[in-house]
């Protein structure tokens, strides 16, 4: 089986800081993989490099077999890559129901024709209508995306980017911020998605349990390197692991 | 003070307020999607006006330059914006506002080139020439077809932004364009077509105020100052407020100029004064 995405020697750096050093992983279709590591082992900028949000400065992303390197987020998003960000990101002042639109719209594309709009906007409505379902929001439509609680705003941001109907989700700590009930929901509901979509799902996360929780497999970050890979089981015993964390816990 | 006075007044005002809008709802547009305040703005306008000129004049026909020039405006401003604007979002806001004024100067000396200092005029169409009578006071059909106009532009904008694909495409963008552009939507293409629609409404209004005003160079500044009180009372980034700052605007500068003529100005700028201290963002801007 040849993988959904790889990353081959990755790097970036930042001046004189290097974020991420030669980064080489291979996600196959179908799998949950977790990324995780100490505060500032380059989760977020890996996030950034495989979303096309920033360039690398070595190393190639393939997509689908296709070297995606060279292309921006949007591009990638358009190929069946889409992603969620750590600090809430939906448009505050447009209803619940046109943040998931917005998101069907820009990936199916052709947004500026003139002609032929009434078909597609109806089409693209539908889609969301049943995005948000699958979330549980559809009571909460016509809304306004500012008023939803932060848990429901989570959640929104979810169900636009699977409104979008990727290939790969890419998930940045989606339970950052929020309270245990919630948090549990959250995790139900991202292992309900991947079931039922048949979805490859890349997140980052920092609740550990939330992560041996989800995670069929488990990339280890520390200083922007990968130092370990595995099963859940095999990381936790992971004595590298087990110091990353406990020597920066000061 | 007679009724037909007051309506008198009651339509230039409306009329005024129909011209500003068209500048105004492009200037906050732009702000709202690009965040910069377009010092080039009134210049389009201006263009507008001499486009006119020259194609009333060639043609000989008032209502198909009407419809053609405010797309060449646009273009012009598409391709000025793709030229320079486009490079520098990310630097801070004194570096567009010096390119914005700058290319607000090299406009304005082009067209001193090539129509020269004299104002032009521009005949109105047949059907908008004279007066009909309303409320027993003769008023002007122009003015009349200004009113019009400006409803009517305001309408489709608004229709355009809240019930089309195009249009959520723009108020994302206008919200979050990181995140929109991160879901898939080309934002150098979203800005490059609200900055040339934008200016195609501000060359609509100045091939419009024409007949009325003539061309005359020093009209994108009178006009941009005035569109800028509309965008501080009415709050930047939003049409219905440009509409209701429009008709602000419009209304004390009618009325101030009929009744207290000394003071027409300082009424406008007093109203800004109180909308700055009481409510910064204006009527329909929203607080940031």
């Amino acid at each position: 089986m040849t993988a959904l995405l790889e990353t081959r020697e990755l790097g970036r750096a930042f001046g004189a800081l290097q974020a991420v050093t030669d980064v080489t992983l291979a996600v196959e279709p179908g799998e949950l993989r977790a990324i995780i590591g100490p505060n500032g082992a380059g989760k977020t900028t890996l996030f950034h490099l495989i979303s096309g949000l920033l360039p690398p400065s070595a190393g190639r992303v393939v997509f689908r077999g296709e070297d995606v390197t060279a292309l921006g987020a949007p591009a990638r998003c358009r190929r069946g890559l889409s992603r969620t960000f750590q600090i809430t990101s939906i448009f505050p002042e447009l209803s619940v129901l046109e943040n998931v639109r917005i998101a069907v719209q820009l990936k199916a594309g052709g947004n500026f024709r003139l002609l032929g709009g009434r078909a597609q906007l109806d089409a693209s409505e539908r889609r969301a209508r049943e995005s948000l379902a699958f979330l549980g929001l559809e009571g909460r439509a016509d809304e306004l995306a500012s008023t939803l609680p932060h848990g429901d705003q989570r959640l929104l941001e979810i169900a636009m980017a699977v409104a979008q109907e990727p290939e790969l989700l890419l998930l940045d700590e989606p339970t950052q911020g929020l309270s245990p009930e919630d948090t549990t929901a959250t995790v139900g509901v991202i292992r309900q998605i991947a079931k039922a979509r048949h979805l490859t799902i890349l997140l980052v996360e920092h609740d550990m349990d939330v992560v041996f929780d989800l995670a069929d497999r488990i990339t280890v970050l520390h200083f922007g390197r990968v130092i370990a890979e595995g099963a859940p089981s095999d990381i936790r015993a992971n004595a590298e692991v087990q110091q990353a964390y406990l020597g920066t816990v000061a | 003070m007679s009724v037909a006075n007051v309506v008198e007044q009651l339509l230039n005002a409306l009329a005024l307020a129909g011209l500003l809008f068209l500048v105004s709802a492009g200037l906050s547009l732009v702000f709202g999607i690009l965040r910069v305040v377009n010092f080039a703005h009134g210049v389009f306008y201006m263009l507008g006006a001499y486009f006119g000129v020259t194609s009333v004049a060639v043609t000989g026909w008032f209502w198909p330059s009407l419809l053609l020039v405010p797309p060449v405006v646009g273009v012009v401003g598409a391709m000025l914006e793709a030229s320079t604007l486009r490079f520098i979002y990310r630097r801070p806001p004194i570096y567009q506002l010096l390119l914005t004024f700058g290319l607000a100067l090299i406009l304005e000396e082009s067209v001193r080139v090539v129509y020269g200092p004299t104002a032009l005029g521009v005949e109105p169409p047949a059907l908008l020439q004279g007066a009909v009578e309303i409320a027993g006071t003769f008023y002007p059909r122009y003015r009349l077809f200004l009113v019009v106009l400006g409803l009517a532009v305001g309408a489709v904008v608004w229709l355009l932004l809240t019930k089309t694909r195009t249009g959520l495409v723009i108020r994302a963008v206008a919200q979050n364009s990181e995140m929109a552009d991160c879901l898939g939507a080309d934002v150098t293409r979203v800005r490059t077509l609200v900055f040339g629609a934008a200016c195609a409404l501000a060359g609509l209004g100045g091939v419009a105020a024409a007949p009325m005003t003539t061309a005359y160079l020093g009209m994108g500044i009178s006009v941009i100052v005035d569109a800028f009180v509309v965008v501080v009372i009415g709050g930047l980034g939003s049409i219905p407020g440009s509409m209701a700052g429009s008709l602000i605007v419009g209304a004390a500068q009618t009325w101030g100029a009929f009744y207290l003529p000394e003071t027409a100005m300082v009424i406008m700028y007093a109203v800004m004064g109180a909308i700055l201290i009481f409510r910064p963002w204006g009527l329909f801007g929203e607080e940031e």
